[in-house]
């Protein structure tokens, strides 16, 4: 095992730091853990959706008589059967929905609004009558022009996608049809002096394409509405709480009705918080007289109707003095958002600049509908768009001014005290920690060796979410401890709050037994996202912890006869002057006495997170195939609780950045057909496209956390696609500012193809 | 309606008979057939590795094999790998290295992994990556995977040498 790679001050943990193996790993290996489509429930029926060919249409009739008819169907429905909603926007995760457009995405209403928008639904007693009746229902369609490219959609003339929408430019509501959702603009200083005083300014335009998280297991769920009308839903989610609330908002139904019974999720990476099918399965349980309804998405439907994230324009103008020092921004941001309201635009505005001090900043951004998929969170969302602007721009400035990229970006970085333009001041963030730990770090001073060969750097920025978590435990008769929690675990959770436990109760790891639970087993949890999950709940299993031991004295004290007062513990023992029992020892006395805590939390904030990358890539002269040598991730993490999984989250996160900065990209033809909806040809990297990638972990604890924790998931996807672009521009002195940077956008940009 | 269709095969060591349509995949049976949901569907249409089992020493995409076509075959899936007393050293390998987060991809790995060593039991690196290129993994970036598949082959190596 490497420990090399972790930067940390002196070791005060005992459990905190190691590297067990994960609790629910054998049955992960062993093809015995059950994730979204392996349920089978006895006289299970199957779903499927009937989509639409059309990326924008408006629709005159649906006709399911046939479908209804053949043999073995027992339920059509259509957004016929769902209840009509008013316009409520709503918290989902990290950001907000309106309701109706919710419901209108999940099956369509008057309108279809990308390729691949579901119309309807079939239940059949197997997949292939379901599949067979899909076929035989008969939508008519008026088809309107689609608006597939984000600036196109901005213009006066656009084709509209919502007739009622209108735009919220700046807080007030602009009277006048638009696919422009919303207009925000950050403002800080006076940016037309700055920029006057300036020694040089850089200004540079950037397009980027959607890209689809490309979680490997598709969307699943299976339903049951009873009897009696509750109901059971059994998915892959990243909350159970969360999609329990977009049922119950969708199909007007109170949440005491829904359990959501959350199974192994196959990724998800931001992609499985909104609610897909868990509704459509729902009503055709109820429309089939109660049978379970099990509704797995293909992986076209995947690529096609579920959340990729933006792509976007931005045109970023910089400032700097000679001596490196930043001056000014000037930037505009615009995303698409897909076929409603709701890019991440606002993040990406924030991040734009946010690792680096600036007095002067004026930024526009604007949330766009276009007839692609309704966009949805991926790993910082909107946030790599943005920094591949700017950290492009930076290394533009460092190039220019003939100072060392990391100089320049320790010049200009933020630390503890710092204002970010949207108003938090930075606590503890460990920015400079990471530059100068790069600095002495035997990448950047190797050599290239090849001529075409060139390195990259470019930091990243997340915002880090707490939210809220519940978490439950009982200490059994032989001295170990269930935990009970609510969070989806999706990369080994499990263990990280199993160690977290031990390590306040001063107990061994294995004598944690971990466990996630239904919406009806366990106290409010939001979902995992936003790098929250080892902050948030790890938090509240370390209140939990104290609260036990606490207990625990309570029955040592009475166990000695004395006070509680007089308890002291230490290392898995309770002692009172010269008497002693273990921790195990007093659990097995209390046999059918059980000791049982709970608790809730919801921190009003979490450190933000930050990371620095170095890549090494050789570029083909002929074929524009650009290959990466050598990759480093450096990081604040905060603490590691288990370094294995901090380092996998990081390795993990940089590869699907290398993949969006090289290879990932939505092709649509005119008509808005998405053209590669198969893994072929959404080429998303595979071993053999990488070398390792490596990662030095520095831990700057966050001081308010009781372990010193900070989120990591999310940063390491944001510097690799500037990192790649600074590299290449090293390699062959050609600024790339297109993504992905395939061969074929290479050439293009090389001979100026238009 | 298609003709139904009587198949007797092997699976894991024991006798396994089934029927099925002609269209059916070898995944669709082994998952909602014979409850052998160890096998993963990541993209029904070859892409993905997430279905990998090994037939007569081969791997392949279950998605993209009849069910018809398994007469009298040999077939190895991730629930037949780990021994009566303990994981099979890949299965072991695996956690060690911690080469999974959400472990979708996982099974497919390890039986690609398994077809690996059976035919090189001493892959480098490249041939390691090369041969696993058929197996997406979104969660990892593959470095710990390596790292189990390498670790796993100088155990046995060393076992082979005593
Ligand atoms: S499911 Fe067979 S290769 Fe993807
Ligand atoms: S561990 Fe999630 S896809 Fe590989």
């Amino acid at each position: 095992m490497q420990e090399s790679n972790l930067v940390r001050e002196k070791k005060k943990f005992q459990v905190i730091g190691t590297r067990p193996k994960r609790p629910d790993g054998t049955d992960k290996v062993t093809g015995r853990a059950l994730y979204g489509g392996d349920i089978n429930l006895p006289s299970m029926i199957y779903g499927e959706i009937l989509r639409s060919p059309h990326a924008h249409a408006k629709i005159i009739s649906i006709d399911y008589q046939e479908a209804l008819a053949i043999e073995g169907v027992k339920a059509v429905i259509t957004a016929e059967d769902f209840p009509s909603l008013e316009d409520v926007t709503k918290k989902v995760g990290e950001g907000a929905v309106n309701i109706r457009y919710r419901s209108n995405n999940i099956l369509a209403k008057e309108k279809v609004l990308y390729q691949g928008h579901p119309i309807a639904a079939v239940a059949a007693k197997d997949k292939n009558i379901a599949r067979l009746a899909i076929e035989k229902i008969i939508v008519k369609y008026e088809i309107l022009s689609p608006v597939l490219d984000v600036r196109e959609a901005m213009k006066e003339d656009a084709p509209i996608l919502l007739e009622e929408l209108r735009t919220v430019s700046m807080g007030e509501k602009i009277d006048k049809p638009t696919n422009i959702a919303k207009h925000i603009q950050l403002k800080r200083g006076n940016i037309e002096d700055s920029f006057a005083e300036s020694d040089i300014i850089i200004e540079r335009e950037f397009y980027t394409s959607m890209v689809h998280q490309g979680y490997i297991e598709p969307q699943s769920v299976t339903a049951l509405y009873n009897n009696d009308g509750d109901i059971s839903v059994w998915t892959s989610t990243q909350g159970a709480f969360i999609a329990q609330q977009q049922i119950s908002d969708v199909l007007n139904i109170p949440l005491s009705k829904i359990n959501v019974i959350p199974m192994e999720i196959g990724g998800g990476f931001g992609g499985k918080v909104s609610v897909y099918l868990d509704p459509v399965a729902i009503l055709l349980s109820k429309k089939s007289g109660s049978l379970p309804v099990k509704i797995t998405m293909s992986r076209k439907d995947v690529l096609m109707a579920t959340g990729p994230t933006s792509g976007s324009y931005i045109k970023v103008k910089l400032g700097a003095k000679n001596n490196g020092i930043f001056t000014a921004v000037h930037a505009y941001l615009a995303y698409e958002a897909g076929a409603y309201p709701g890019s991440p635009v606002g993040g990406g505005a924030v991040s734009l600049f946010a690792p680096y001090k600036l007095d002067h900043l004026l930024i526009d951004a604007y949330d766009v509908v276009v007839n692609k998929p309704k966009s949805e969170p991926y790993r910082a969302p909107g946030t790599t768009n943005a920094i591949f602007a700017s950290e492009s721009i930076i290394d533009e400035i460092a190039v220019k001014l003939k100072i060392d990229p990391i100089e320049l970006r320790l010049i200009n970085a933020v630390k503890e005290g710092d204002r970010r333009i949207d108003g938090p001041t930075y606590g503890r963030i460990g920015l400079i920690e990471i530059l100068e730990e790069i600095k002495a770090h035997p990448h950047y001073h190797s050599k290239l060796r090849g001529k075409y060969q060139g390195r990259g750097i470019a930091t990243g920025f997340w915002f880090n979410y707490a939210g809220k978590s519940s978490v439950y435990a009982s200490i059994n008769g032989d001295g170990t401890v269930n935990l009970i929690e609510g969070s989806t675990d999706i990369g080994g959770s499990r263990a990280s709050m199993a160690m977290q436990l031990a390590e306040t109760m001063e107990l061994p790891y294995e004598s944690i037994i971990p466990k996630v639970v239904d919406t009806n087993s366990i106290g409010y949890t939001e979902g995992t996202y936003g790098s929250r999950t080892t902050y948030s709940t790890g938090w509240a299993t370390h209140n939990l912890g104290n609260e036990l031991i606490r207990l625990m004295k309570e029955k040592a004290a009475a166990h000695f006869e004395t006070e509680i007062g007089n308890i002291v513990y230490s290392k898995g023992n309770f002692t009172s002057s010269d008497k002693e029992i273990s921790f195990i020892d007093l659990a097995k006395l209390m046999k059918g006495n059980p000791v049982t805590a709970s608790s809730s939390i919801h921190p009003k904030r979490a450190s933000p997170g930050f990371g620095t990358h170095i890549v090494d890539v050789e570029v083909d002269p002929e074929t524009y195939k650009v290959t990466i040598l050598r990759y480093t991730a450096f990081q604040d993490v905060g603490t590691a609780i288990h370094p294995s999984y901090v380092e996998g989250q990081i390795q993990g996160g940089v590869v699907q950045g290398i993949g969006w900065a090289l290879n990932e990209e939505y092709i649509y033809d005119d008509t808005g057909n998405l053209v590669n909806h198969t893994l072929l040809d959404y080429r998303m990297p595979t071993s053999y496209d990488l070398p390792m990638i490596d990662t030095v972990l520095i831990e700057v604890p966050d001081p308010d956390h009781p372990f010193g924790v900070k989120g990591v998931g999310e940063v390491p996807i944001v510097p690799p696609a500037a990192a790649i672009a600074n590299a290449i521009n090293d390699a062959i002195g050609h600024r790339l500012n297109r993504l992905p940077m395939s061969p074929k956008n290479i050439f293009e940009s090389i001979n100026q193809v238009k | 309606m298609n003709m139904k269709k009587f198949i007797q095969t092997s699976i894991n060591n024991e006798r396994v008979e089934f029927i099925c349509e002609p269209r059916d995949s070898l995944l669709s049976i082994l998952r909602e057939n014979l409850r052998l949901t160890g096998t993963k569907e990541g993209c029904n249409n070859g892409n993905c590795g997430a279905c990998n089992v090994i037939i007569d020493g081969v791997l392949v995409n279950s998605c993209l094999v009849l069910a018809v076509e398994v007469e009298g075959k040999k077939i190895e899936t991730i629930e037949g790998l780990a021994g009566k007393d303990d994981l099979h050293p890949i299965q072991n390998a695996f956690l060690e290295e911690a080469a999974l987060q959400c472990g979708i991809c996982t099974p497919g790995f390890i039986i690609a992994t398994k077809n690996l060593l059976d035919i090189n039991p001493n892959p480098t690196e490249q041939e390691i990556r090369k041969s696993l290129a058929g197996n997406l993994c979104r969660c990892t970036g593959y470095d710990k995977i390596v790292r189990a598949v390498i670790d796993v082959a100088k155990i046995s190596n060393n076992k082979g040498d005593e």
